[in-house]
């Protein structure tokens, strides 16, 4: 049983089609702890790694949008331009397990996964990511929310594989917050991503680890944006905040399970949401 | 395209294939595709420095160097690393001399059990690197994909210390 490297998108389209039963391996981060403890067998696998066109990033400024390549590492999200342009997303990529996961785990495997706890997802649900997917049938563009379908389930079809996912850079305050037991090398226990657009006045906050798939609390945002002012310049009532909170964790779903309870999870997870809307007016 | 392909197609789980390491070429023969580097490393080319514990990237006693990352071998599959460069403990100073890092491990009483010690002295090398002079933050944060249950890392953190400055005024 081989290991297949292709070292471009058309020897992987190629390769992938010829074998649709291969497993993609892209960082290793989870695939290999399948193999390594859960008795998984590989049979034949395709490396990303050599494909580089998945490891670029770039930016259209006239569309004001960054595509991401999935074979980028979270190392280089952390820092430089990609931190600078879209700062959710560092800071997201800098709560991933330690630096040596963060050295190998890509984008694209974290879509691959598609945990509830995986911590790009809340980051790309509130910024409305589009996920570029590439199979046998040529090129197909599907919104985030359509992407992730479940626990650990996307809409990926057989053959097909995350290519980059591009994000609009926003005009306003971004940024990620999580909840977990210790501060390095922990899955979350609840987070979440708020994204506000001073210019349009426009809020988005997307939950991580407290339902099935990334949730958008649309009403909590709806509910927001006709009850106080988000354009620069305005301020925030404190009770406005904790209102806010409250029905974000109204729109959670979470589960107990080994790592938390529901309860703490829903009150954790209204806790962050008031924290970050705060934070954004700071 | 560079396909890597089981020298007898008849059986499954044979490969071979080759690896780089600390400078040399090494032949992998009869391996099982699922076998991550750390283990290749250690039970198939004798080269034990690098420790498994956790075998799910969370302690850290599998670092190694791989293109210039440090990664955790047990989460690489070694079959996959073929054309890279890969730098393991072993490999860190000239023919099995100690590296400045190993002896302030040493003199700062870095080592207790000494399980752990292979992982962190690859991931200091790595540091000190990237980073000649770091912070305490900046050591404890690249530090904290390294599990240590003696020292309560105080001295780890000492030895680091000590090689940034001893390479600072010798520079
Ligand atoms: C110790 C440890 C700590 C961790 N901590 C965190 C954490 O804090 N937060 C977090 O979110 N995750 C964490 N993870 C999980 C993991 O690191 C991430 O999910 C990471 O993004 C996986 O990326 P990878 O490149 O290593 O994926 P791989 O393991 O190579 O692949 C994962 C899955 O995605 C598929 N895949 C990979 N690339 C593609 C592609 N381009 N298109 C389609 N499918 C693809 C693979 O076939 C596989 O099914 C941790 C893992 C470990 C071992
Ligand atoms: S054995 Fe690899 S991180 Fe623990
Ligand atoms: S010295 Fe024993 S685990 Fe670190």
């Amino acid at each position: 049983m081989p290991v297949l490297i292709p070292r471009n998108v058309d020897e992987l389209v190629e390769v992938f089609q010829a074998n649709p039963q291969a497993k993609l391996l892209a960082g290793g981060t989870d695939y290999m702890v399948e193999v390594n403890l859960h008795g998984r067998k590989p049979e034949t696998m395709i490396s990303l790694r050599r494909v580089k066109e998945l490891t670029e990033w770039s930016v259209r400024t006239n569309q004001s949008r960054i595509t991401i390549g999935a074979g980028v590492p979270y190392a280089d999200m952390e820092v430089g331009e990609i931190a600078r342009l879209v700062p959710a997303l560092a800071q997201a990529a800098r709560t991933v397990g330690s630096p040596q996961i963060r050295a190998a785990g890509t984008l694209g495997g974290n879509l691959g996964t598609c945990s509830p706890a995986g911590d790009s997802l809340p980051v790309l649900a509130a910024l409305g990511a589009t996920v570029h997917v590439i199979g046998p049938d040529g090129n197909r563009d599907i919104e985030f929310a359509d992407f992730m379908v479940g626990v650990k389930k996307n809409s990926l079809q057989p053959s097909e594989f995350v290519h980059s996912v591009s994000l609009p850079l926003v005009e306003g305050w971004q940024g990620y917050a999580k909840v977990g037991t210790r501060n390095a090398m922990v899955i979350s226990t609840a987070s979440a991503c708020l994204v506000r657009d001073s210019d349009e006045g426009f809020v988005a906050i997307a939950l991580g680890s407290v339902g099935p798939t990334i949730i958008r609390a649309h009403a909590a945002e709806s509910w927001l944006m006709k009850s106080t002012s988000l354009r620069g310049g305005s301020q925030l009532d404190p009770s406005i905040a904790q209102e806010f909170g409250r029905r974000v964790a109204q729109e959670s779903r979470p589960i107990d399970d080994h790592r938390s309870t529901a309860d703490y999870r829903r009150h954790a997870i209204g806790v962050l949401a008031q924290r970050l809307l705060t934070r954004s007016f700071s | 395209m560079s396909i890597y392909i089981p020298v007898s197609g008849a059986a499954q789980s044979h490969e071979m294939y080759s690896l780089r390491v600390n400078g040399l070429v090494h032949e992998v023969k009869d391996a099982w595709i699922g076998e991550s580097l750390l283990y290749v490393l250690r039970e198939r080319l004798g080269l034990p420095g690098a420790k498994g514990a956790c075998e799910q990237g969370e302690c850290g006693s599998c670092t190694v160097i791989v293109d210039s990352k440090a990664v955790c071998s047990c989460l690489v599959m070694a079959a996959d690393a073929v054309d890279t460069e890969i730098l393991t403990v072993e490999g860190l100073g000239p023919d099995g001399a100690l590296t400045d890092v190993q002896s302030a491990f040493l003199s700062e009483g870095g080592v207790q059990c000494g399980f752990c010690t292979p992982g962190f002295i690859v991931a200091v090398h790595h540091l000190l690197e990237n980073n000649p002079q770091p912070s305490d933050d900046e050591i404890r944060e690249s530090l904290s994909g390294n599990i240590c249950r003696c020292t309560g890392y105080g001295r780890i953190l000492e030895a680091v210390r000590t090689v940034a400055d001893q390479r600072r005024q010798n520079s």
